[in-house]
């Protein structure tokens, strides 16, 4: 690692991967299921004022919890190894964003700590309110609300850590141990709510209409059907098209190769394991595997991003707690019947 | 109707507001995570198709909890929405 070591720290869905994506230009799969970043990714990016390296750290609710995942974000924060944090938020609920972004503050009062409030475009459209000077004065810390897809507003992050790092925090307060959980989490989240009820002004939350329908008690299982059925049908109908294609080029190019050997007179051993067999075999898995895969997985991953898996876990967790099953494990049945070994 | 003593009993539209959480262990330091203390406001949003889990709206997050574990959350009513 080179330059000076961020840890990029945030409640799990709030877009981290997103911000990680977008400051390093590394490619990582943004998944949807709380502490899918198990592994700890790190990346480099660079400013003005030099290089800097930023570490992924697992996505986290709290650093008092013990979760495996929650493990490695704790002790990565408390090892001394960040030279400074970036908190992701997520503007639509910055109340619970805001007990972790407390947390790690406790932790180092000294540590440059910026925080991010991710999202901006969605709480836009939910018609939250976020003063933001309210909510650095509360906090004593630079805030940027940002849309972690626009560059422009990731410069504006960027801008804002150089900013943390050549003005230090005066330490108004000594580093706390996390050791009394309980009392702690508590009154964590009690100050986190008074920042968060200064600074926030939100109208009251409603469900849309799409999600009752996606949800609701007679509508849920016919759209989730539908939607999957779909899904299985693009593979299918889709990938015929793209492997006619391929095993046309490919056996083409095998009967090309046969002549090729039919004029160097090589042994007809030779040209049945290479050609018939490796060749033949290769072009045969390739034309018949690669177009539904380049299909499904793409499909799949919409309907993640679009936030539609966790509904799916919603609506069918009862049914699969009858197998003594969870309902998260829905999704990945849907992508080891249909997706994987149906091509296999 | 059934009075309201714990976070299952809240109907989809219900208000309360937590008195306590008597859950333990693992289960309980999750509901501390996502914010479920004393005095803390919740609404129910919505029910799974087959009758559990339900949706909670919980500090501006909607979060799914199942009955068996919501009953290890004290309310009181806090009337409709």
């Amino acid at each position: 690692m080179s330059g000076r070591v961020i840890a990029l720290a945030g409640n799990p869905n709030v877009g981290k991967s997103t911000v990680f994506n977008g400051l390093t230009g590394l490619h990582q799969h943004t998944g949807n299921w709380p502490g899918k970043t198990v592994e700890v990714a790190s990346g480099e990016f660079e400013t003005a004022s030099g290089r800097w390296t930023l570490v992924d750290i697992p996505g986290t609710y709290s650093l008092l919890a013990h979760s495996a995942e929650e493990e490695v974000a704790r002790d990565f924060l408390c090892g001394g190894e960040a030279d400074g944090v970036i908190v992701v938020c997520d503007a639509t609920c910055l109340e619970r964003n805001l007990a972790l972004v407390l947390q790690v503050v406790e932790l180092d009062p000294t540590r440059p700590v910026v925080v991010c409030v991710n999202l901006m475009d969605e709480a836009k459209r939910r018609g939250i309110d976020i003063d933001f000077a309210a909510l650095r004065d509360a906090l004593g810390l630079p805030v940027v609300g940002i849309t972690a897809r626009r560059k422009a507003d990731l410069r504006r992050l960027t801008d804002a850590l150089e900013a943390a790092f050549a003005a230090p925090r005066p330490a108004d307060c000594p580093p706390r141990r996390l050791s009394a959980p309980e009392s702690d989490a508590v009154s964590l989240m009690t100050r986190a709510e008074s920042i968060a009820r200064a600074a926030v002004r939100a109208p009251a939350r409603t469900i849309s209409r799409l999600d009752r329908l996606l949800t609701g008690r007679v509508t849920a299982y016919p759209v989730m059907l539908a939607l999957l059925a779909l899904t299985f049908w693009l593979t299918i109908e889709g990938a015929n098209y793209p492997s006619a294609w391929l095993s046309d080029a490919l056996f083409w190019v095998e009967a090309r190769l046969s002549d090729l050997f039919a004029a160097l007179h090589a042994p007809d051993w030779l040209h049945g394991a290479l050609i018939e067999g490796v060749w033949r075999t290769l072009a045969w898995v390739v034309s018949v595997m690669l177009p539904p895969m380049a299909i499904f997985f793409p499909l799949f991953t919409l309907l993640e991003d679009a936030g539609y898996l966790p509904r799916v876990a919603y609506n069918l967790d009862r049914p699969f707690r009858a197998c003594r099953a969870c309902g998260k494990q829905a999704l990945c049945m849907c992508m080891g019947k249909f997706g994987v070994r149906r091509v296999i | 109707m059934k009075t309201i003593q714990s976070l299952c009993d809240l109907a989809p539209g219900q208000c309360g507001v937590v008195t306590a959480v008597t859950a333990c262990g693992s289960m309980r330091r999750r509901f501390l995570d996502i914010g479920l203390i004393e005095n803390t406001p919740v609404t129910c949003v919505g029910r799974s198709p087959c009758g559990d889990p339900s949706a909670y709206l919980i500090r501006g997050a909607v979060i799914a909890i199942r009955a068996a574990d919501g009953r290890s959350i004290a309310i009181a009513p806090a009337g409709r929405r």
